[in-house]
This record gives C-alpha cells, sequence and structure tokens, in this order.
C-alpha cells in the first residue's frame, strides 16, 4: 500500500515537477484572483446603481455566469473559438473564464456587502461635500469589505481550487505536472503528493474560514 | 457569406444541432442523475455526520473535522483523479461516473457538515435545557427541538453551496463520464462544428438557472424574516 501510494523513489523523482506545477498553480491564483475581484467590484459597483435598466440586466448577467459550470466555460472558450478563427491559448482562456465565473460570485457578495453598509453613511459623507465615487471608494466599501470578509475569503479559496481546471487546458499547474509524473512513472504517488501540497497550502484558510463561518451563523 | 451569417452557421447550425440533439438530451440525463445522486448522499453523509459531531466523543470530533477540512481544501478535480487514475493501482477501478459521484458527495458532505454543524451549535443552549428538563432524551431533544430550528437557519447557504457542487459534475468529462458537456465535446470533434458544444451549454443553463435563481429568492426571502 505504502509502496503504492506513497513510493518515496518515485516521490523524489516528482518533486522537481510537481514543484514547477505548484509555482505555476500560485502564478496563475496571483493572476485570476485581482482579475475577479475586479471584475466582482465593477459589477457590485454598478449594481448599487438603483435604476431598474441597469439592475436587472446585472443580475441576469451575474446569474447567467454562476448558472454556468466554470468547465463548461472554459472548454467553450478553448475549443469552441477556434472555429471562429479566436485561437486563444490555455493561458487567456483560463483568464477569461474565471473572470466571468468568478468574477460573477465577487460581485454577487460585494453588492451583498454594499447593501449592508446604512445609507445613512452615504447621506453623511455625501453632505460633507465627498462625491458620489469618493464615498463609495472611501466610506462605503472599506465597510462593505468588512461585513463580507468571510464570503470574499470563502470564494477567494474556491478560484484557487479551480485553478486546477487549468490542467484540462494543458496548462502545467499542479495537477497537470501531477499527471504528467504519474502517467511518465505508472504510479499514483504524484498525485496523492500534489493532494498534499494543495491541502498543507489551503489547510489555514480553511481553518480560519470555518471560525468566521460559524461565528457569523451563531450571531444569527 | 456576411460576418454574421458566418458565426450563427459555425456556433448555431440548425443541421448539427438537429443531429446531435438526442446526444446532449441523453447526456443530460446523465447529469441530472449524477446530480440527483450527489445532492442525497452528499447532504444524508454532512447531516450524519454533523449529528456525529453533537453526540461530542472528542477523538470522534477532531476525525470528522480532518475529514471536513481535507474536503474542503482539495480541489474536486484532484479528487475525482486521484479515485479514477490512482486507485486502479489496487486493483479497484470506479467507473468515471462512480468516480465523480463519490468525490463530489465527499465534498458536499464537507461543506454541508460544516454548515449544519453551525446552525446546530447557533440553537442557543437554553433549547437544550429546557428539552432536557422536560423529560426528552439526547436524541428526542436534537431530532424535535434542536434541528428543525437549525435546518431552517442553514437553508440559504446550504442552497448556494450544493447548487455550486453540483455545477461539478462537468468535471466528470474529464474521466469520460457521458454527461452534458462530455457528450458535447465529443460531438464537436465527430462534426468539427461547435454548435453542440453551444446546445451543451444552453441545456446547463436549462438546468442551472432555475436553480440559482431559486437560492438568490431563497436568500432574499429569509433576510426578510431576521
Amino acid at each position: 500500500m505504502l509502496q503504492t501510494f506513497f513510493n518515496l523513489d518515485i516521490l523524489k523523482a516528482a518533486w522537481p515537477i510537481l514543484l514547477a506545477g505548484l509555482g505555476n498553480t500560485v502564478l496563475l491564483s496571483v493572476v485570476v484572483v485581482p482579475l475577479g475581484l475586479i471584475g466582482g467590484l465593477a459589477l457590485a459597483m454598478l449594481a448599487s446603481v438603483r435604476k431598474p435598466w441597469v439592475r436587472w440586466p446585472l443580475m441576469a448577467w451575474v446569474d447567467f455566469f454562476r448558472a454556468f459550470p466554470p468547465l463548461v466555460l472554459l472548454i467553450f472558450l478553448f475549443a469552441g473559438l477556434p472555429f471562429a478563427g479566436l485561437e486563444l491559448g490555455g493561458f487567456a482562456c483560463v483568464c477569461i473564464a474565471f473572470f466571468l465565473n468568478t468574477g460573477a460570485y465577487y460581485g454577487e457578495i460585494l453588492r451583498a456587502g454594499i447593501e449592508s453598509v446604512p445609507s445613512g453613511q452615504t447621506e453623511a459623507a455625501r453632505s460633507t461635500g465627498l462625491g458620489r465615487f469618493q464615498t463609495m471608494i472611501y466610506v462605503v466599501l472599506p465597510q462593505a469589505v468588512r461585513n463580507v470578509l468571510p464570503d470574499l475569503l470563502s470564494n477567494t479559496l474556491e478560484v484557487v481550487k479551480l485553478t486546477s481546471l487549468g490542467s484540462v487546458v494543458a496548462m502545467p499547474e499542479l495537477l497537470f505536472q501531477a499527471r504528467q509524473a504519474q502517467s511518465l512513472t505508472y504510479n499514483p504517488t504524484p498525485i496523492v503528493l500534489a493532494a498534499i501540497i494543495y491541502f498543507i497550502m489551503l489547510w489555514p484558510l480553511v481553518r480560519l474560514l470555518s471560525r468566521l463561518e460559524n461565528r457569523a451563523l451563531a450571531r444569527g | 457569406m456576411s460576418n454574421w451569417d458566418r458565426f450563427v452557421e459555425t456556433f448555431f447550425n440548425a443541421k448539427v444541432m438537429a443531429r446531435y440533439l438526442p446526444d446532449i438530451a441523453y447526456g443530460m440525463l446523465v447529469t441530472i442523475e449524477l446530480a440527483a445522486l450527489v445532492i442525497v448522499s452528499g447532504l444524508v453523509a454532512g447531516l450524519a455526520l454533523a449529528l456525529l459531531r453533537s453526540w461530542g466523543f472528542r477523538p470522534l470530533n477532531l476525525l470528522i473535522v480532518f475529514v471536513v477540512d481535507l474536503f474542503r481544501a482539495l480541489p474536486p478535480l484532484v479528487i475525482i483523479v486521484f479515485i479514477y487514475f490512482g486507485l486502479p493501482a489496487v486493483d479497484l477501478s470506479p467507473s468515471g461516473f462512480v468516480s465523480t459521484w463519490l468525490s463530489l458527495t465527499l465534498v458536499l458532505m464537507a461543506f454541508s457538515e460544516e454548515i449544519f454543524w453551525a446552525g446546530i451549535t447557533s440553537i442557543a443552549k437554553g433549547q437544550w435545557e429546557a428539552a432536557r428538563s422536560t423529560g426528552l432524551t439526547y436524541g428526542q431533544t436534537l431530532m424535535n427541538v434542536v434541528l428543525p430550528q437549525a435546518l431552517r437557519l442553514t437553508i440559504p447557504p446550504l442552497t448556494n453551496r450544493t447548487i455550486a457542487i453540483t455545477k461539478g459534475t462537468a468535471l466528470g468529462t474529464v474521466v469520460a463520464v457521458s454527461e452534458i458537456l462530455g457528450m458535447a465535446s465529443s460531438a464537436v470533434s465527430n462534426s468539427y462544428n461547435p454548435s453542440p458544444l453551444t446546445l451543451g451549454a444552453i441545456a446547463y443553463l436549462i438546468l442551472f438557472f432555475p436553480m440559482v435563481v431559486f437560492g438568490r429568492w431563497l436568500e432574499t426571502r429569509m433576510a426578510w424574516k431576521r
């Protein structure tokens, strides 16, 4: 059993391959998380314009991309667009798919955050002479983010986990590298090792989250 | 041919769509079957773990917390790949369908256990004490007093989480499950036209868009009650 799933020789051989994959996973996350946050922020700020002709299309946009499995979006971009003469490459496809998908999730969270800030805050800020945009940036957003921090973190955890989808479009991230190593060595140890790396990397965040969430629900 | 015509011809080719509609419809059935199985087994397992945890046996609770953390931290695709490509090394060869079902069940179990547990702990201690003092047993208190109140709180987060994890059925395509995405992808390579993918995308929207809207409605409804 140990020879099969935790073979030390194979572990040694696979280590550099997986390390390169880990580097790419981190890199991908560092690109994709801010991208989703920017998309989400734009959506949330637009949603604070309380006009029905802004609100409804926005809601439809968000629900549309929340209903779409991210892998379907990714495959559509990667395998579908080339037929229209648009070859984007794995990295660009992952970025666009994540921007659309995680942007919708972040947008929904930030919108809830903005709505949780009492309107008196906006009124007070506006009456001191701050512009609409300044009010949003300096007064509303800082409080909004604090109110929905657990949800933001939880979504970020999901985004980092989702980078493993990159393996489907041949991005050399952690899972892809592990599968390469596994098919080279005919041994599942690299996959086990990849799983351990994911776990060690994300466990602190999971611990923190479950504390925050328990507290939030208990407060009701 | 204008650009628009070419676009329609490429992504909304009626002939190709008609030809592969039965395939996509079959894929839809597989997706629904997989999703239903995952939802039932994942939620039941999650609730069972939360109930076990409320029993308060410390070594068992540490184990439960570890398992839950493990499946919250691992990407679902990694679990699927491990089960499908790793287990055959010890002469266990689960099919792609079983691998996907098992993986998503474990993930949903972990997330729902967290939510159920948060719901149970949010019920005030006085409720327990009052119920026990009227002569109800531990089990009766849990089932008739605590759970009904706890479950109400958990419904909105649970619905959204369940939808998000159920969407993971698309991952099955990586291990050759013939669900919507898998059927659509192979239709694309057979017909050399991406219209089946468009059709697949529509199929996903038909399945999941109502669920997402329902989740949103639940959230606002519950928020008013507070």
